[in-house]
């Protein structure tokens, strides 16, 4: 690989780990939210550094020009990336109604209670 | 001086444990008696909570699961509510023998450390040897070791079970710990480190813990592969803090 490529997908990497790691460390980004990016990160590393690798996944995948190669990567990982956070927000989506239904539940509940209406039935099992 | 039992608080994060809770907090009021009880259900979806009214305690029910550290700090933040001046916290699967809760508090009621730290692995007199031997999965036991050694040799003090979560602290850990410094998922070393970076003294105590012959679902699947992940990636940037 062109020692120019070299320096700049390696520039890219660490740059990108770095990155990651320093929004870690200010409390930006969770732990359990920054795997995939740290894999993304470390994967790059190892393809610019092992040109050998490129190649052959290059070749595996029918792909002419290495780029190509990292082309698809990148793209895959953006895919990858949107799936995770389709997940994720899923998952939140859900308990943000669980959460806002027994904050109803519950504000009415506690209104009865504070007029002293005998309690019929109560959200908690 | 020093704390008072009455003003000392019980924390047991329970998800899911009708079978066991009753039995872990009767031993509790049998070996430390005119103590506080808090269960911390965490969007059980079994009987945990009747069970753990019925035998005696006080019950925070999640609206779902957030996760073991999740359960510790909504206790911890309760406890600070109510001025409780010492908490400690033992597992609601019964695998934390309630015996040693003296132990773990009479170093905090002595004030010989912030945060006394129950470890399976220290050797003893005063302790049946066959009741020292705590048998887990020789994976575990090695993870156990690993970062066991890896915490030692950060904070310059022994630490032979960094993952127990069967610990007493005082209120000045008590704060930190409802802080948003607390690393809610698997808490563990990582804790460790931070509360000694923040100059809070650790004192490990030996008990003896029991063993779970029931499959836990917080070691199973790929949690183990991010559990060491999660620790290596906490410790690090924990080192690069202040």
């Amino acid at each position: 690989m062109p020692i120019r490529n070299k320096i700049v997908a390696l520039a890219f990497g660490i740059g990108m780990l770095l990155l990651i790691i320093e929004m870690v460390r200010r409390r930006k980004l969770r732990e359990e939210y920054s795997w995939l990016w740290l894999m993304t990160g470390a994967f790059i590393l190892l393809l610019a550094l092992w040109f050998d690798l490129l190649k052959w996944i290059t070749h595996l995948i029918g792909a002419v020009v290495p780029s190509s190669t990292i082309f698809l990567f990148a793209f895959l990982f953006l895919i990858l990336i949107s799936l995770h956070f389709s997940v994720v927000i899923s998952k939140l989506t859900d308990r943000n109604k669980e959460l806002a239904q027994k904050h109803a539940l519950l504000e009415l509940e506690f209104n009865e209670f504070k007029k002293g209406y005998p309690p019929q039935g109560t959200v908690l099992s | 001086m020093g704390v008072e039992i009455a003003k000392t608080l019980i924390i047991i994060p329970a998800y899911n444990e009708e079978a066991k809770i009753a039995s872990v907090i009767g031993g509790i009021k049998e070996y430390f008696s005119g103590v506080g009880v808090l269960v911390v259900d965490d969007g059980s979806n079994d009987r945990t909570r009747l069970q753990a009214i019925e035998a005696g305690a006080k019950v925070i029910s999640h609206p779902f699961n957030l996760g073991y550290g999740t359960a510790l700090q909504t206790g911890y933040k309760y406890a600070l509510i109510k001025g409780y001046e010492a908490i400690i916290q033992i597992d609601g699967d019964g695998q934390h023998d309630p015996s040693f809760i003296p132990d773990l508090f009479a170093v905090i009621q002595r004030e010989e450390a912030d945060i006394a730290i129950a470890s399976r692995f220290l050797e003893t007199k005063g302790i049946r040897p066959e009741s020292q031997r705590y048998e887990a999965p020789f994976i575990r036991k090695l993870g156990i070791k690993f970062f066991g050694t890896i915490t030692s040799l950060i904070i310059r003090q022994k630490i032979t079970d960094p993952t127990s979560g069967y610990q007493a602290m005082n209120w000045r850990v008590l704060e930190w710990v409802s802080s948003d410094k607390f690393p809610c998922d698997y808490p563990d070393a990582d804790v460790i480190i931070m509360l000694h970076r923040s100059g809070f003294q650790i004192r490990e105590v030996p008990v003896r813990m029991f063993e779970n012959r029931d499959k836990r679902s917080m070691h199973s699947g790929w949690k183990p592969i991010y559990y060491i992940f999660k620790m290596f990636l906490s410790i690090f940037v924990t080192l690069m803090r202040k």
